[in-house]
This record gives C-alpha cells, sequence and structure tokens, in this order.
C-alpha cells in the first residue's frame, strides 16, 4: 500500500518526546516544512516536491538569563489559521512563536519557572491551531493558554487560561478551522488519560470530559466529531467527543503510542509507537448508526527504532513521514 | 525536564560501575582483602548521607561531562587508581548498559525495577558490613518513597529525560554484540516479540461498540510482530522478585569486559555538536558539583604498598594504545576538582565561590566570581 521513498537527513537525531514531527504544506510554493525537536534545538527543513532542494535552519530555545540551565524543548508544530500559517515552540521555560518559515520570532511568553527546581516538573507541551484567530499550548500544571493572534504582526495576546486539567497536558488538537457548523472544535489531553471537549470562541466552553484510565493519553485527535486517542497502554480509542460515547477500541501496539495524525479528506489515520511500529488504519463514520469503523489498513516497522513522530504529509494521507529515537532522518512513504 | 531523574541515574550507574570494577578485581586477581576495601569504600561514598542528601534534592540534570567527574571521584574513593584511558572505558560500559536498560525496559515504570536490580546487587556487596547495610536500606526507603507513587506519566517524563542524556551515545559493548542485543553500528536491538508489558494487551484486536455501550464487531489485524501475553508485574518492595533481568550483573569470569572503539564515528560528529557547544550551564552546574563533591571524602592514596592500579584493558600496551587513539569526539572533557581532595582548600573554594562561608550560610553567586572559578577549575 505504502512504499519508502528517500529520507531527509537532519542535522540532529530526532529526541524522545511525544508528536515530534512538524509538517506543513505549503502548496504555492511546492514545498513542505518538517520540524523535529532535538534536545533544546528545532531542526527545520524545508523540502521541495521535486526532491531536489532541501535547506536547513535550526531554533535553539530562549532562556531568559544565560546564568539559568538550558532549557528543553517539549515540542514543536506548526498552526495552519485561516490568515496565516506559524511555528509554535514549546521548553521547559515558556512559548515561542514563530514566522512559519522559523525566520522571526514574533511572540514570547514565559512561564512561571520557580527560581528552585520543585518535584513538579515545569514546561510547556501541546499546541494546536482552533477556530479563526487562536492558538492554545497546555502546560504542565495541566492549564490551557488561549492566543489571541492577529492577521498580521507580533501583537498576540494572552486572551484566556483554560482549567480543565489536573495532570500535565500532553496534546491538543482541533477541527473546523474557519467552519461555523462545530459543536466542539478542540480537544485537550492529559498525562492522566483525561480528554477535555471545548467549544473556541471569544469566550471558551468545555463541552465535556472523558475520563482516563490514570495511562497518559500521548496524541489526540479529532475528526468529524470523534475524539481518537492514544494511550500508553498501546490502546487506541475512538469516542464521540460531545458525549462521550465509546465508538471503538483498538489494542494498537505493544508499547506507548507516541504519535498519530489523521489525513481529514480520506479518514486515514496514523498510528506510530515506541515498538518499531507504524500503522495505518481508515476511520470511518456510518450516518445510520451514528457509529464509527476502524480497519487496519497497513504497517510499517522501521527496525530497530522507537518512533516518536508521525504524520501525513497530504490532506489525503498519500503520503507519511515518520521520525524516530537517536535518529537523524525524517522517513517518508507514499502510497504505491 | 523531570527534576526526579539525578538520584535514579546515579544508582543505576554506579551499580554498573561495581560490576565491572567487581569483575575486573578478581580478573587482575587483587587480593580478596583489597578487593573487598575498594568495593565498601566506594559503596559507602556512594551512599554518604550528606551526598545522597544533595543527589535527591530536585534538579535538573547535570550534563555528561559534570556527571562523568563524579564518577571519576567516586572510582577513587578508595586505594585503586585507574588511568584516564581504563576511566574513559569504565564510563563508556556502564552509560551504554544502563542506556541499553533504559531503552528496553517495557514500562517507564521499569526502571525503578532495574534500579532496584542494582541495589539488590550493591546490598549483596555489602551484606557483612552493618553500617554501609543501613546507608543502603535507607536509600532503598528513599527511592521507594519518592518513586513508588508517581505516575505513568512521570516515568515517561523521568525516561525521556535520560534519554536526551544518553542521545547519540552508539558504542559498541562487546558483550552486547556477542549477546545480539546491539548491532555492529552500536544501535540496540528492539525485538518486536515477546512479552508485552504489563497493563499492556497484545495487539491484534479492533472492538466497535453501539451508543448503547454493546459490543457490536470484533475485528482481528495482523500485528506484524510475534507477542505473548504479559508476564507477571515485579515488586517495588524492599524486598521481592523483580522479574526483569534488566540492572542485573551481566559479566562474569568468563564473559570478561571489553569495548571495540573502531568504527564508532559514525554519528559522532553529531556527539561532538552537542558536547562541544559552549555551556552556559557550567557556573550552575560547578556549584552544584563542589556541594556534591563536599560530601565526597576521597582517600589519601597512602603509602605505595597499600595502592594498586586497575586496568580496564587487557594488558598496559592495549591502555595506552587506547589512550593514544581515542577519538576527540568522545572525550569527556573531565574537570579535574582535585583542589576538593585538600579539605583546606576545599573550604577555601567554597569561600570564594560564596556558597558556604565558615559558618554555613548561602549567599548568591557574582558570575564574575564564577567566571574566575571556571578558569581556576580548568588551570588545575
Amino acid at each position: 500500500m505504502y512504499h519508502k521513498e528517500k529520507s531527509i537527513q537532519i542535522k540532529n537525531s530526532a529526541s524522545a518526546l511525544y508528536n515530534n514531527l512538524g509538517v506543513l504544506r505549503i502548496a504555492p510554493r511546492s514545498l513542505t516544512y518538517f520540524t523535529v525537536v532535538h534536545a533544546n534545538v528545532v531542526n527545520m527543513v524545508s523540502a521541495s516536491w521535486d526532491g531536489l532542494n532541501y535547506s536547513h535552519r535550526q531554533l535553539q530555545s530562549k532562556e531568559p538569563n544565560v546564568a539559568t540551565s538550558t532549557s528543553l524543548i517539549m515540542q514543536a508544530a506548526f498552526c495552519a489559521l485561516p490568515s496565516r500559517d506559524l511555528l509554535v515552540v514549546t521548553s521547559q521555560k515558556g512559548i515561542q512563536i514563530y514566522e512559519s518559515d522559523g525566520s522571526t520570532m514574533v511572540y514570547w511568553h514565559a512561564l512561571d519557572t520557580p527560581d528552585t527546581p520543585t518535584d513538579q516538573a515545569v514546561f510547556a507541551r501541546g499546541i494546536s491551531a482552533v477556530g479563526n484567530s487562536y492558538i492554545c499550548v497546555g502546560d504542565s500544571s495541566g492549564s490551557i493558554l488561549v492566543f489571541d493572534v492577529p492577521s498580521k504582526g507580533s501583537n498576540i495576546t494572552l486572551s484566556d487560561v483554560l482549567k480543565g486539567h489536573k495532570k500535565s497536558i500532553t496534546d491538543i488538537a482541533s477541527e473546523c478551522s474557519g467552519s461555523q457548523d462545530c459543536i466542539a472544535d478542540l480537544i485537550s489531553a492529559d498525562d492522566g488519560g483525561n480528554l477535555c471537549v471545548w467549544k473556541s470562541g471569544e469566550e471558551f466552553q468545555r463541552f465535556n470530559n472523558i475520563p482516563g484510565f490514570d495511562i497518559s493519553c500521548t496524541s489526540v485527535k479529532l475528526w468529524k466529531g470523534t475524539a481518537v486517542a492514544g494511550y500508553g497502554t498501546g490502546q487506541i480509542r475512538l469516542y464521540e467527543a460531545v458525549t462521550g460515547i465509546l465508538h471503538a477500541e483498538v489494542n494498537a501496539h505493544a508499547r506507548w503510542i507516541y504519535s498519530l495524525d489523521i489525513a481529514p479528506f480520506s479518514g486515514l489515520l496514523l498510528s506510530a509507537a515506541e515498538d518499531s511500529l507504524v500503522r495505518v488504519w481508515h476511520l470511518s463514520i456510518k450516518p445510520e448508526s451514528l457509529s464509527v469503523e476502524v480497519a487496519h489498513l497497513h504497517n510499517e516497522c522501521v527496525t530497530d527504532t522507537q518512533i516518536c513522530g508521525a504524520k501525513f504529509c497530504d490532506g489525503d494521507g498519500h503520503a507519511f513521514a515518520v521520525t524516530g529515537y537517536d535518529l537523524s532522518e525524517i522517513i517518508r512513504y507514499t502510497q504505491s | 525536564m523531570s527534576s526526579r531523574t539525578l538520584p535514579l541515574l546515579f544508582v543505576n550507574l554506579g551499580g554498573e560501575m561495581l560490576y565491572i570494577l567487581d569483575q575486573r578485581l578478581r580478573a587482575q586477581n587483587i587480593p580478596a582483602d583489597k578487593a573487598k576495601k575498594v568495593m565498601n569504600d566506594i559503596i559507602s561514598t556512594m551512599f554518604n548521607k550528606k551526598f545522597l542528601d544533595e543527589l535527591f534534592k530536585p534538579q535538573e540534570l547535570y550534563s555528561k561531562k559534570a556527571l562523568r567527574t563524579v564518577f571519576d571521584r567516586l572510582a577513587h574513593a578508595s586505594i585503586m587508581r585507574l588511568n584516564q584511558a581504563s576511566m574513559d572505558k569504565l564510563y563508556d560500559l556502564m552509560t551504554m548498559a544502563f542506556k541499553y536498560q533504559v531503552l528496553l525496559c517495557p514500562r517507564p515504570k521499569d526502571i525503578l525495577l532495574v534500579s532496584f536490580n542494582h541495589m539488590d546487587a550493591i546490598k549483596e556487596f555489602v551484606k557483612d558490613i552493618p553500617c554501609i547495610l543501613t546507608q543502603v536500606d535507607e536509600t532503598y526507603q528513599q527511592l521507594i518513597q519518592i518513586y513508588t507513587n508517581l505516575s505513568s506519566g512521570e516515568f515517561q517524563l523521568i525516561r525521556q529525560t535520560l534519554l536526551i542524556f544518553f542521545q547519540d551515545m552508539h558504542i559498541r559493548v562487546s558483550i552486547f554484540l556477542k549477546d545480539k542485543v546491539q548491532n555492529s553500528n552500536g544501535r540496540f536491538v528492539l525485538p518486536t516479540s515477546g512479552p508485552v508489558p504489563y497493563g499492556t494487551k497484545v495487539p491484534g484486536l479492533i472492538r466497535m461498540f453501539s451508543c448503547t455501550g454493546k459490543e457490536v464487531s470484533r475485528l482481528q489485524f495482523n500485528n506484524g510482530g510475534n507477542y505473548n501475553a504479559a508476564i507477571r508485574e515485579g515488586s517495588f518492595e524492599i524486598f521481592g522478585d523483580r522479574v526483569t533481568k534488566l540492572g542485573t550483573n551481566m559479566y562474569s569470569v568468563s564473559r570478561p569486559v571489553e569495548t571495540l572503539m573502531s568504527g564508532t564515528s559514525t554519528n559522532s560528529a553529531q556527539h561532538a555538536k552537542v558536547n562541544m557547544a559552549p555551556n552556559p550551564l557550567a557556573k550552575e552546574e560547578l556549584n552544584l558539583l563542589a556541594r556534591l563533591m563536599g560530601g565526597l571524602e576521597v582517600q589519601k592514596p597512602g603509602n605505595a604498598d597499600n595502592g594498586f592500579r586497575v586496568n580496564l584493558f587487557a594488558t598496559d600496551e592495549e591502555e595506552e594504545e587506547a589512550f593514544i587513539s581515542r577519538p576527540d569526539e568522545l572525550s569527556y572533557g573531565v574537570i579535574k576538582i582535585q583542589a576538593t581532595q585538600d579539605q583546606q582548600a576545599s573550604a577555601e573554594l567554597a569561600k570564594i565561590m560564596g556558597e558556604f562561608s565558615q559558618s554555613g550560610d548561602q549567599s548568591p553567586i557574582v558570575s564574575s566570581k564564577g567566571d574566575d572559578l571556571l578558569a581556576m577549575m580548568d588551570g588545575l
């Protein structure tokens, strides 16, 4: 179904972090941007679709003052809003927002870090664009910071702090960007496996809480009102987001799931885990019974690698890319 | 990332170090009483209360350089001496062994079981010496108190922090190569077979439900591997069957300690880039280190008869050769803090840093003093 393509070499190896691959497709310029986090650096590659041009850039985590320790980056992800694309980088010290090519930093938000470390780690993690102009970022205390983004320039403001989680945020996802017909358009997940479902707006509303089982939900996606969540037990669960009804449960992987992605136009689901496997599934919604069906389509094994990032490169799922711990390349697969 | 990582890193690396030294002391036919003295002195120093109090404070992980300095010191806590090449090799083996254990742990929480395997073995080494045994037991209690109630997510954060520490290390260890757990490119074998972790189900089943919660269909899929059900969970108590073999002693007289240095430079360019970058952490780290080292009392070498040298290589010539041919990018750039061996100089040092006065007050460090300190340390 898929075959391996030429890999893209990156300057550093990927660190073992959840959802450690960012992909932004820039159709007008026939380019795709990729981001991979290595400790305190984000490796960015811009790859031309003809496979002939690759350019690299590295972004460092920002430290408010040199005397304090290096700030490790937890995640880097692209946020595609109707008016603009931005790159968000979250670390132990705060949140950096760049233009999507990484050329300029347009905003910096510092987290409250205590002078001496406590046993509760401090960091920001979980990034998603939502609605017309919002970027949501989670933190280790379970709060979600909502930033209001103007269509141009750097006048980004913190407009809200959502409380709904008691454990550290692991991932945030959204759907229906720009359109109005979603009951809920944002979902957040935490280290206890709890999911919160929200509707964005001037005032964000919490629609639902789907409780977890004390197992971390490491990656979450929202598609056609269905929440798709990956857990540390290797299970994937599909819920109807606003009601919390369980549609399906998949014993998908033998180790911690590190990354999920959905190709919205085709309903393809990608899951990747520490067990070296990437799996492709198909989701279909049956309108008559309002149920969701899951079918397994394909496996790829990245030998001797704990996978930490996997994303489709386009909305149809024609191609996907994968990163692994200690691997200095982005492995690509294309449909045959 | 996790501020709870350092104690686990220290206990596990320390445990591996003891396995290796124990094997080398036997292989070199060091007299039993001297060998025992070395092991006891090192274990006693490792579990020194003041030292452990510092270690267990919530803090970020030290750099490789800083941690190497601590272990250098620890290895010399007794009458045994190691040359630079042997110390390098010892550290390589310790770190690659623990990297292997962290990677292969089925669940992040299993790192605690690996730590208990090391602790169990350390306890066995000193079982006849009540005062050291007490120190070890107290440390068990501390580990149990701090770690047994951490969530799976917090353990995964600890694991991720450790994996960043071990990033890009691919030194080939001949015992691993022989057992086929490491490939010739230095990467560990991650099998897609065997028991799944405790709490995970064997992949292969899709269950779909109706709105009322009734299961409406089941589908099987090919999981691409050869898995079986999880085995029982190991014990997290002070005594018990840990179940996992990770963290137990893999060396013996018939399976000696060796590393291969040739051909390890494939990823070392990246390795170098991370290590050689100017480290703004250095000043703060040095302060932490000096506080930590304050608790590590080093024995005076004593008279020539008592002290002896241990070689991690088969012959002196091999050791010399290894020293000369070690690739630059794999050097640890150890900070020599010999000043702390001398009690008086140590007090002086502390005063200069402004961290501790004679009466034990703590005052903040001014950065220019930090620079002087750095220069002073490098010059030792």
